[in-house]
Formats: structure tokens, sequence, C-alpha cells
């Protein structure tokens, strides 16, 4: 197993010092980073500023939903995020080096670069959390505290899958790879928020299509013990170990079709 | 030819440019705009929830005007390209930046030119389809005199090229940084939520207000909005229009000097 892992241990490594080398640049990366975080955050604020409640939460329900959604779509961001480059690899020709070494080319990708800036965001996910979770009154079981540690790797799942959905579709869209950032960074948007503000439709699209809700939203209901609205009953809040499975079902399926379809160049 | 003319044949033959340029892209434009109606959905609905949660009017949007409000924000992204571009970043970081100082024409002008190019081409095609699926979703409510539209369209032209002057500023950080991506990023961050992008800058409490008003976000997004939707009328429209251009001369000024302080620092490998 070690000895399966060591070129993704070499490759990724290799990423990391390259990051590192240039310390100005990666500091002004990482404050880029915890900006996007804060400004997002600050959307939620400058709502809860005007209101008490939105679709049923109030503001420290809403803060600790939006730190479940946003450190599920950060640390997937981070670790997967760079696959939407596919489309630059794709038109330079660059895959077939990945089609060329003996590892399988998805694991290739995902490797082949970490996003280390974006630790900033998921930083300022963290600290969120931290404040969020005591300001809610949580009556705090075994079971919620399984719940919590799940739903967040269940979210980075969720998230990670997409991004190989999406990078999947580019096999075939090439030119229009903007298509796909409608689902993955619009489901990590749509995570963000209470799905219940939503018309069903709508709801229905970002829980089942887009698992966007199962990050967020359907956990913040088990943890405080609130019921769901029309069409999310909120027992699904435990399902989201299962919506990530299926989710990477579906990318590891698409990605095989795409590495079928994709002809190179040649070159 | 006279000199003014030769420079508005000049400045045209760059808009021109710029517009082909962009008009290239089909499926990139449909892709741009299928994304920008798809979060228009979700920012309609999180501002309606919103409304509906402040009893049904929040500082002066009702859930109909709220929703329009997501929509345009969604139709104006494009046009107004409010997630910047960095071309002139690359080019000073490549070198390349000297072909465009051999020119005898003012960078940043022919700049400009060509971004008014491709804004007049995303307008459209990028700007249409989010309000058609507003229409058809939530219903959109527009002014029914021609004047607000005359207005918006010229409030939406400064905004563009207020967008433009700021990116290039940003772009010109270039001359000092070899690597400009926390900088943008910074900068769009900002950018998103002051100009009114994430939600309306009249929801803003009164301290972030006062901060956004010491900063061109507003003149970026709100102002053409609350220009075509007649929130603003008459006076008012005007003001805010003057504001716009008031922060778009500065801009400009501030770029032509900034770009000057980044030639003198410039060193290009000859060969």
């Amino acid at each position: 197993m070690a000895e399966a892992l060591r070129p993704y241990r070499a490759l990724l490594g290799s990423r990391l010092r390259a990051q590192m080398a240039y310390r100005r640049s990666f500091a002004m990366d990482a404050i880029g980073s915890i900006a996007v975080g804060m400004f997002e955050f600050a959307e939620i604020y400058v709502i809860f500023a005007k209101v008490e409640f939105l679709g049923g939460l109030d503001f420290a329900a809403a803060a600790l939903l939006f730190a479940l959604a946003n450190l599920g779509f950060s640390l997937a961001d981070m670790v997967v995020g760079h696959a939407d480059q596919l489309p630059t690899y794709l038109r330079a020709g660059t895959l077939d080096a990945f089609l060329l070494r003996p590892l399988p080319v998805l694991t290739q990708l995902i490797t082949s670069d970490i996003a280390l800036r974006r630790v900033g965001r998921a930083g300022m996910a963290v600290v969120v959390l931290a404040i969020a979770l005591p300001l809610n009154d949580i009556a705090w079981s075994p079971a919620k505290v399984g719940l919590l540690v799940t739903a967040i790797s269940a979210g980075v799942s969720i998230f990670a899958a997409l991004f190989v959905c999406a990078a999947a579709v580019q096999f075939w869209l090439i030119e229009g790879s903007e298509f796909t950032n409608a689902f993955t960074y619009g489901g990590s948007y749509a995570s963000q928020y209470p799905a219940s503000i939503f018309v069903l439709p709508v709801r229905v699209l970002f829980t089942f299509v887009i698992p966007a809700a199962f990050v967020g939203y359907l956990p913040t209901l088990v943890l405080l013990d609130l019921p769901g609205p029309p069409g999310l009953p909120s027992w699904l809040g435990w399902c989201g170990p299962l919506m990530a499975v299926v989710t990477w079902g579906v990318a590891l399926i698409g990605w095989r079709a795409g590495i079928r379809h994709y002809t190179g160049a040649g070159s | 030819m006279s000199h003014a003319t030769s420079f508005i044949a000049l400045f045209c033959a760059h808009v021109a440019m710029g517009f082909r340029r962009w008009s290239t892209y089909r499926l990139a434009t449909a892709a741009g705009a299928f994304t920008n109606s798809v979060f228009g959905l979700i920012k309609a609905y999180i501002t309606i929830g919103a409304i509906g949660a402040a009893g049904g009017s929040l500082a002066g949007y009702d859930a109909a005007t709220g929703a329009t409000y997501a929509w345009l924000v969604q139709a104006l992204i494009a046009p107004v390209n409010i997630f910047g571009w960095q071309e002139l970043a690359l080019r000073i970081r490549s070198g390349d930046v000297a072909v465009d100082l051999a020119r005898p024409v003012d960078p940043q002008l022919a700049y400009l030119a060509a971004d008014l190019g491709r804004a007049a081409y995303s307008f459209i095609p990028r700007g249409a389809p989010p309000l058609l699926v507003g229409a058809a979703v939530t219903g959109l409510t527009l002014p029914t005199s021609p004047l607000p539209y005359v207005l918006g369209a010229i409030s939406v032209w400064l905004a563009v090229m207020l967008s433009f002057a700021c990116q290039w500023l940003v772009n010109l950080a270039a001359f000092w940084l070899l690597d400009l991506r926390g900088v943008r990023t910074l900068y769009m961050a900002v950018s998103s939520v002051l100009s009114g992008m994430m939600v309306p800058v009249h929801w803003f409490p009164g301290w972030l207000s006062t901060v956004a008003a010491w900063t061109p976000g507003p003149s970026l997004i709100q102002a053409p909005i609350d220009v075509v939707t007649a929130r603003a009328d008459g006076v008012d429209a005007l003001a805010i229009m003057g504001t716009q251009a008031v922060w778009l001369v500065a801009m400009l000024a501030v770029g032509q000097l900034v770009f000057l302080a980044g030639t003198r620092k410039l060193v290009v490998q000859g060969g």
C-alpha cells in the first residue's frame, strides 16, 4: 500500500515545495483566500442585519450552516479544485503525458496540484464553525458528534465528486467549460443557504440532482432538532455519506466515459 | 484627415476588434449565460427569502423588485466584467507590454476601446438569458417609460468603463509583483460585496454602507440597476451618474500615473 502511494507522495510533495518557494506570493494568495471566505460570510451577515430568520434559521444556525458548507467546499477545492483546469490540458495536449504514465489518470490529475493557498478559506470556515457551534443550542449526544464529523467529510467528498463530474464533462465541452461552474460553484453557493427558501423544483434540484443541501442545511437541521421543509424530511441529514457515495459513483462512471471518448492530437 | 477624426477612427477600430475577438467564442458565451442564469435562480430566491423574512419589504424592495435586482445583477456581471481580466498583467510579466508601448496609441485608451467592444458584444448574449429566465421564473418589475432605459444604458457604459479603470490598476500591480493571483482574488472578493453584486448596497448596515460610499464599488452594479429600474429617477439618477463619472475620471487618471511610474521601472530584455 505504502509502496503504491509513493509516486503520489512525490508528486504532492513537489507541488507543496513549489508553492512555498515564493513566500510573499503564497502569503498574498492565502490572504486573498481568507478574504473570499470573509466576504461570502459578509453576505449572510448583511442579510441578518436586516432580518431575524431566513428560511426558518436564525443567525447562529445560518452561520453554522455556512461554516459546514464552506468548510466542505473549500477543502474539496483545495484538493480537487484544479480539476477544472482540465480544458487547458486538453487544449494544450498535456493530458497525453498523464496517459503515458503507469498510474490512473484521475489520481494523477488530482495529485498534479494541491492548492495550499485555499487553506485560508478553509481556516475562515473553521473559525466560523468554532464560533457558531457554542452559539447554537445543541442537545449534544454521541450520535450528533458523529453526525458533525461525517457531515464535514461527506461535504468534502460530495464537492470533490462534483469537481470530478465537471471535469468528466469537459471531455465533450472543452470550449464551454463554464457550463459546469453552474453546478460546482453554483452548488457551493446554494449549499450555504437554507434550502427551505427555494421553491420546490429548485430545492429538489439542489438536493437530489446537485446534492448541495446534504452538505450544510440537512445536517444543521439534525443538529438543531428542526423539522425540514416540504420534500426534505430532516432525517435526510443522516444520509450525507450515502449521497457522497452515489455522487462519486456517477463521477467515476462519467470520468471513465470521458477518458474513453478522448482522442489525443498525437502531438 | 484631422487629428480628431483620425483619433476617433482609431478608437472605433479598437472597439470593433474587441467586439470581433470576443464574438468568436460562441459556446463559451452560451456557457457563461447558462451559469449566470443558474446563479440568478439561487440569488433571486435568497433575495425573495430575505425580503419575506423582513415582512415583505426590505429597504424599499418587495419580493418582485428584489428578484428583479438579482436577475439584473446576473445580466450585468459579464458586460461590467466584475470577475476581471489579467491580459495586461500577463503582458507585463512576459515583457510583451514593450510592444504596447511602441505603438503610437495610448495603451490605456487602446485597452479601454477593446474592452468597450467586448462589453458591446457580451451585452445581449450574456445579459438577455438571465433576464428571460428571470421573467419566466419569478417575473421582472421593470419601468414602462423609455427614459430609465436611456439613462440606464449610459449608466451601464459608465460602469463598464469604471470597472475597466479599476481592473487596469489591479493589472498594473504586475509591474511590482510577479504573481498577481492574490491581489486579483482580494479585489474580486471586496468588489463583489461593495458593488452590490451579492446583496443590494441599500441593505448594508450603516458602517458598511459608509465604507462602500467611499469606494467606486456601488458605481459598478448598484448604480446602473438603480437607474434602469427607476429606483432613482430625475435628479437622483443624474447624481448617481455624476458620481460614476467622477470615479471614472479619477480612476483613469490614477491609472495613467501608475502606468507611467510602472514603465519607468520596467526593464525588458532585448533580443
